[in-house]
């Protein structure tokens, strides 16, 4: 299944919503990697909300997904990772180093505004 | 009691292969019911004399240990002669009840039991001790009764035991997790007592329940009230704090005892990650800068308008 990608004002929004396969993560990826340049986006936020697994490939893809849009200059942000995935995921060790996670969509919104706002003086409580 | 039911009794209560309790047993063990219960004031005293010069029961007063004596011996005694368990174990379970609280030990009340054996064996070999065939077949007919008698006993404390261990564990377990909102947005966690795999599991759970319904940003650990971590114990919390974050909050560690700190170092728990401040009322500050707040004294505000 495809995910939408909605471009919402200076954002990109992909939301999850179903379980998806491997090949399907990779043209996530792709296309988010290359619509974040062609919009000329300046954050990027991708809801989980709707998932209950995240496996190994799940959460490298989104690291990668991070990195990769972090190079074409714009920031990523994960959003609604639900607390039994969170716990799951942190048992088998997929951590997401790296990657700015969010409550939900409201607060990824709110993150990236932050960024946005002031890129020079990284006072985003997260800015680890 | 009638001859039938002893008999139907006794063939239910049977002590494996070698016992089989035939009708001469069930005579014999008639015959032993009766010296113990002629006996009965002599040898009561006997007991409690040996218990005390033991020093067993000693949180229990002597008057305590003989009135408990006195209805041992009974229900011993009953147990022996109708061949079933079920009064004793009803019984075992009571004292277990009334005694544990008082601080009496396993080994005090299998070894009142097993002195309350000896005493009655040997008064079966000082009656018997002409005849030593009927002693044998005396005492093949008393001991095991006898044996099963002290398991049932033991296993009653025992088991009394473990369900008020279980009892108080469940009261600590539910006391333990209070997921406290202190703030809009900011959480407090106070940890208090002895933290194992199970209770970490159950507070990062809560902790992130509480972060969702909350919406919370920030969430304050305090563990001034745990008195040990260990490797395992520290890896829980690393794990809780990464699981926090993956929903997008921020959280806080206070009150890490200096005992504590050394031995996060010496095992090497990688805690570097982790936002450590020195007490919850650091912690709170830290997590009011970060969600925004600023707090200012009345006065000051006063002055400043």
């Amino acid at each position: 299944m495809e995910v939408p990608i909605l471009k919402q004002g200076p954002y990109l929004i992909a939301s999850i919503q179903s379980a998806l396969s491997d090949a399907d993560l990779v043209q996530l990826r792709d296309a988010l990697v290359e619509q974040v340049g062609r919009l000329r986006s300046r954050g990027v936020i991708v809801d989980v909300t709707a998932l209950d697994v995240m496996d190994s490939f799940a959460t490298r893809t989104l690291r990668d997904i991070t990195f990769m849009i972090r190079l074409r200059g714009a920031e990523t942000v994960i959003v609604g990772i639900q607390p039994d995935v969170a716990f799951t995921m942190v048992q088998l060790g997929l951590k997401l180093e790296g990657v700015p996670t969010a409550l939900d969509l409201e607060e990824g919104i709110a993150f990236l505004g932050k960024k946005d706002t002031s890129p020079a003086k990284e006072a985003s409580p997260r800015g680890r | 009691m009638a001859q039938e039911t002893r008999e139907s009794r006794d063939t239910r209560t049977t002590f494996g292969p070698a016992h089989q309790m035939t009708a001469p047993t069930a005579e014999l063990l008639r015959q032993l019911v009766a010296h113990l219960r002629q006996n009965r004031t002599q040898l009561r005293e006997e007991w409690a004399r040996r218990i005390t010069e033991a020093k067993l029961l000693t949180a229990m007063t002597k008057e305590e240990i003989f009135a408990e004596a006195t209805s041992v011996y009974d229900n011993y005694v009953e147990a022996l002669e109708t061949g079933t368990f079920e009064a004793l174990q009803a019984y075992a379970r009571n004292l277990s009840e009334r005694i544990i609280p008082r601080g009496v030990e396993t080994h005090e009340v299998v070894g009142i039991v097993l002195l309350l054996r000896d005493v009655l064996a040997r008064s079966l070999f000082a009656k018997y001790q002409n005849d030593f065939a009927l002693l044998n077949r005396i005492l093949d007919a008393y001991e095991p009764a006898a044996n099963r008698i002290a398991n049932t006993v033991a296993v009653g404390f025992v088991q009394e035991r473990e369900r008020v261990i279980r009892e108080q564990q469940e009261a600590i377990r539910v006391l333990s997790t209070p997921v406290l909102q202190v703030r809009e947005r900011l959480l407090i966690l106070p940890i208090i007592g002895v933290i194992d795999p199970q209770r970490a599991r159950q507070l990062t759970e809560q902790l992130l329940r509480g972060i969702r319904t909350n919406r919370a940003k920030v969430v304050v650990i305090d563990i001034t009230g745990v008195p040990v971590m260990d490797a395992n114990v520290a890896n829980n919390l690393v794990q809780t704090v990464e699981a926090t974050r993956l929903l997008g909050a921020t959280v806080i560690i206070t009150g890490l005892s200096p005992e504590i700190a050394q031995t996060l170092v010496t095992i090497g728990v990688d805690l570097g990650k982790m936002n450590t401040v020195g007490d919850l009322q650091g912690g709170i500050e830290e997590a009011e800068r970060l969600l925004g707040y600023k707090v200012v004294p009345f006065t000051e505000k006063a002055e400043h308008a």
